[in-house]
């Protein structure tokens, strides 16, 4: 005999504003199995909780219903309320009446009616739950980090720091990402190099930490605690212990029609190359798509020239198989593609240039030693117009919905810059909004425009073109309603900046989920800001949204922390909520195996007794310790003998039921 | 088609009596010489009655499993004789273990496109009592109690015939066969384009008329070689599916809906669900939806093209369409 508590949360006024909680008290408590219900302004709370502990022995409860927010949000904590008071923590079932139903509603009436039915669901799903016991797990004692930006540098440095071991997969030839590029960094102008090489070198001495460059991650298996990764390291063509990183390749090599990457394609860089003097590694790679000895298989010089004999052609892409308690994604960022911007002529005028282009011209290592020239010509501007929200907050279609939210940053940066060095030079900034929250960040911009005399008009360019050898920008004033029309030597665009394509693809891997905007998803957008969804992957830098060097280095300590927290236990209890073959109805046809993610299925020929009739066959088995409970198997099997624990077709079956009928 | 009947039958009896198989599934007459079944032939002698001809319809791939022929190694190997149409099922029973390859030899055979004695009499020809063929297989002499008449073949093929898939084997021990060569005929997806371009008003009224008819004979699930399971979910009473079959005005839309779903990604468009129906509910448009629907979504894919594959509805890939793509194509 079932004996069911049901418990209606009002989340203050989230739920009860919406729903008429005593409606659905009154209508719990005629439900059939139902011995007790009741309301309370916060279940969650410590007298809430108190509430369901002593209901359960009060009336010998057999299973409740939560009616409240999220299971996602609250599910544990009422399980272990439950198991308090002994009860199974798996006969604990909860109705989400905020976010699937006062959230998004507004009339009362048919708010309540919709609680009423996700109540009855939840109350018929229980009557048929079982008590389940939870497992144990491994947890290797190791993290993987995806991308060595600071993000990725500074999780790991600090991951290495708790003693734990980490390895470091970044796709390019070089650890230091987008920062290694940036030339002054805002609010204090301090220079990024400076600040970033010594975390890049700390990276490489660190004992505990293994850096994997010009690598990808192939395959992920696993879960967490005992994750498997598949890395392919990318053939460099030059044995990377071997190489003394001296340079002398990379003057010899005769085909240097290759794009620099590192300066944003605006220079030429050899086909053997180190991305940048203070790479780390420190060892030169090879660009096979522009190498003539890999294409045709002659010249051959830098093998000639290198000393350290460090040159192999031959060399083949390598495999690295490894095990991992974590994973942290910190794939970062690129600015998107302004040529998708007629009106700018990004692609047309060579003297518009994207922010991130104009940060090389402005680095010391950069294509014109860090002096301000514009690209055509090479002579000196006299006038330079900033065009913000290049695709950001663009509805259109064109560019993204969001805001960039580092571009009013680096825009007075780079203004500010240039007003410094060379006051001869006018700077006009195009605005649709500045925004400017963070510690000293108004203060930077009111210094831009207040004393470095930075002209900032409130207002979007329409259209730039080329005219006599100068730009012409055409813009509206909205202050003064009037349109704008200036000469310019150079056109800077401050253009939106989206996930690095990489990470749509590692994320699928991880069945880490993703938003409208291939950023990956946060457990919890305020509460759990560094985790995903999925146990055991965690998030840190522009991955999972817009942001600069300062908030970047905060989370990534703030990944590093959740992982330290994970990798210090010595065990994981499993989820006990995994499938089940039922093997008299298991075809054998192999459906599961293939959809399983976990490689948790697999397949014995054994003999079968059903009911006294023998018979020899191939059925599936699940491996428990491997299921995570995603029920794909169960979706696929045509015959319905695989099933889940704790959300078994029968139960869906009647959650159903109880909302159609 | 003649003679290739012939050469079948006599190699049927060689590979008998040579011990290369202990068994025969093949066809035989019933109460009519056009009414051929499945059958098994356990001696040499039996063969007799094993037939090949223009009303051999029936897909022999699922009476493998339905009696447990080929997965039972001790008794010998069995001789089945299967079309081309025929061998994609065997291919996908193959994928999904439900045969074992070593127990069964086949026997790959010729076919021009089966009959419809249903369609004959709609000619208006009564008293059938014999059928024969044209040189060129084009044209059907039929023989009646009331004299004989001459038809074209074209006119009165099995509705899967109209658009078969090709002539080719995709599976087969031995082969015989004179028009291996020869490619699809007819779109096979216009009758569901047809049914696509109807308002869901229209359409909805199509399927309940059509569905409406249904006997829940379980004529379609029996033939069908997509539905192997040991135990089908309508009959099991556990599984929660049985009672959304009964055959109120309703319910008996689920079960074919269920069983469309069942069977998507792996049903490999044989048509036997469509022919056996005593009912004439075309249900192989529900199937052939799915199957355009997988090709447009995953490109083409044919299920029991080649034993071992991996379905798209089976398999993830990168760049595998978002589900939004569904709404965006205007489902409802």
């Amino acid at each position: 005999m079932r004996r069911i508590g049901v418990f209606v949360c009002w989340c203050g006024s989230n739920i009860a504003a919406t729903v008429d909680v005593a409606a659905v008290v009154a209508d719990a408590k005629v439900q059939p199995g139902v011995v007790f219900a009741q309301d309370y302004q916060y279940m969650c709370s410590e007298a809430g909780q108190n509430i369901i502990k002593d209901a359960i022995k009060e009336h010998q409860l057999t299973g409740i219903v939560v009616c409240s927010c999220s299971p996602r949000m609250h599910e544990a904590t009422f399980r272990k309320a439950a198991a308090a008071a002994g009860l199974n923590p798996y006969m604990v079932e909860i109705a989400n009446v905020r976010e699937h139903c006062s959230w998004i509603h507004k009339d009362k009436e048919a708010g309540t009616e919709k609680a009423r039915v996700l109540m009855r669901a939840a109350v018929a799903k229980v009557m048929l739950n079982v008590p389940l016991k939870a497992g144990e797990s491994r947890v290797v004692k190791r993290a993987l980090v995806i991308g060595g930006g600071i993000a990725g540098i500074q999780t790991a440095l600090d991951i290495a720091d708790a003693g734990f071991q980490v390895d470091i997969v970044e796709k390019n030839a070089t650890i230091g990402g987008r920062m290694a590029q940036l030339d002054k960094t805002f609010p204090t102008l301090d220079c990024s190099s400076c600040i970033l090489t010594p975390k890049m070198v700390e990276a490489k001495a660190s004992e505990n930490i293994r850096l994997i460059t010009y690598a990808e991650v192939e395959e992920v298996g696993g879960f967490v605690g005992d994750f498997k990764v598949k890395i392919r390291k990318k053939a460099r063509f030059v044995k990377e212990d071997v190489c003394t990183g001296c340079g002398l390749c990379m003057a010899k090599c005769p085909s240097k029609k290759g794009l620099n990457e590192f300066n944003m394609g605006l220079n030429n860089r050899p086909a053997i190359y180190i991305p940048f003097a203070q790479a780390i590694p420190n060892v030169a790679v090879i660009d096979k798509t522009q190498c003539i000895k890999l294409n045709t298989g002659k010249c051959g010089l830098c093998e000639k020239v290198c000393t350290a004999k460090a040159i192999d052609y031959t060399m083949q892409d390598e495999f690295i198989e490894e095990e991992y308690g974590a994973i942290v994604m910190a794939t970062g960022f690129r600015p998107i593609d302004a040529s998708k911007f007629d009106e700018y002529s990004y692609s047309t005028c060579k003297d518009v240039v994207t922010s991130l282009e104009l940060e090389r011209i402005m680095n010391a290592a950069g294509p014109t030693g860090g002096v301000l020239l514009r690209p055509s010509d090479g002579k000196h501007p006299h006038s330079v117009v900033f065009v913000q929200c290049v695709g950001s907050r663009d509805v259109s279609g064109r560019g993204k919905p969001y805001c960039s939210k580092i571009c009013c940053m680096y825009t007075a940066k780079h203004a500010m810059l240039i007003r410094d060095k060379y006051p001869d030079v006018d700077v006009h900034v195009f605005y649709i909004d500045v925004r400017t929250p963070g510690k000293n960040f108004d203060e930077f911009y009111r210094r831009a425009a207040e004393q470095y005399d930075v002209d900032y008009i409130k207002g979007q360019v329409g259209k730039v073109w080329e005219e006599d050898g100068h730009l012409v920008v055409r813009g509206v004033d909205l202050i003064s309603n009037e349109q704008v029309i200036l000469n310019a030597d150079m056109v800077v665009l401050a253009t939106a900046i989206e996930p690095d394509p990489t990470a749509r693809k590692v994320a699928n891997m991880l069945t880490a989920s993703i938003d409208t905007n291939d950023f990956i998803t946060e457990a919890h957008p305020k509460l759990r800001p560094v985790e995903s969804p999925t146990a055991g992957i965690f998030l840190s830098g522009v991955c999972q949204g817009p942001k600069d060097i300062p908030e970047t280095v905060s989370q990534a300590g703030a990944a590093a922390s959740k992982v330290i927290g994970l990798l210090c236990k010595d065990k994981l209890t499993t989820n006990p909520c995994v499938a089940r073959s039922d093997e008299l109805l298991c075809n054998g046809c192999s459906c599961c195996e293939k959809v399983c993610p976990y490689g948790a299925i697999s397949y014995d020929t054994h003999l079968i007794n059903d009911h006294g009739v023998k018979e020899t066959r191939r059925v599936a088995l699940v491996n428990e310790a491997l299921c995570q409970g995603c029920g794909a198997c169960t979706v696929v099997c045509p015959s319905g003998a695989m099933d889940l624990k704790g959300f078994s077709n029968k139960q869906i079956m009647a959650e159903v039921e109880a909302i159609c009928l | 088609m003649q003679a290739v009947s012939k050469k079948v039958l006599d190699r049927a009896r060689e590979l008998m009596r040579d011990g290369t198989v202990s068994r025969v599934a093949g066809w035989k007459a019933g109460e009519f010489f056009y009414d051929c079944e499945p059958a098994l032939f356990e001696t040499e002698e039996s063969l007799k009655d094993l037939v090949y001809n223009r009303f051999c319809a029936a897909n022999l791939s699922k009476f493998l499993i339905t009696n447990d022929i080929a997965s039972v190694a001790d008794r010998g190997r069995t001789l089945v004789l299967l079309k081309p149409c025929d061998t994609y099922s065997f291919n996908q029973l193959l994928t999904e273990h439900r045969l074992s390859r070593d127990n069964v030899y086949i026997l790959g055979v010729g076919c021009e496109g089966m009959c419809d004695v249903d369609r004959i009499r709609a000619l208006g020809i009564k008293g059938i009592t014999g059928v024969d063929e044209s040189e060129d297989g084009k044209k059907l002499t039929v023989r009646t109690l009331y004299g004989d008449g001459e038809i074209d073949v074209d006119g009165v093929l099995v509705n899967k015939c109209e658009t078969c898939k090709g002539k080719a084997h995709k599976i087969f021990d031995e082969l015989i066969s004179d028009n291996e060569e020869e490619g699809p005929r007819g779109d096979r997806f216009e009758c569901v384009r047809e049914l696509e371009s109807m308002a869901p008003a229209e359409r909805f009224a199509f399927w309940q008329k059509e569905l409406s008819k249904c006997i829940r004979c379980n004529a379609c699930r029996n033939a069908c070689p997509a539905c192997s399971c040991r135990k089908c979910v309508f009959d099991n009473n556990a599984s929660g599916i049985a009672s959304k079959a009964n055959t109120d005005s309703f319910e008996e839309k689920l079960f074919h809906i269920i069983r469309a779903f069942h069977v998507a990604g792996r049903c490999t468009d044989c048509g036997e669900c469509s022919r056996v129906c005593p009912q004439g509910i075309p249900l192989h448009l529900f199937n052939r939806k799915y199957i355009k629907d997988i090709n447009e979504f995953y490109g083409e894919f044919a299920a029991g093209e080649e034993a071992g594959q991996r379905g798209p509805l089976i398999s993830f890939e990168a760049g595998d369409r978002e589900p939004n793509s569904v709404s965006d194509k205007g489902g409802d």
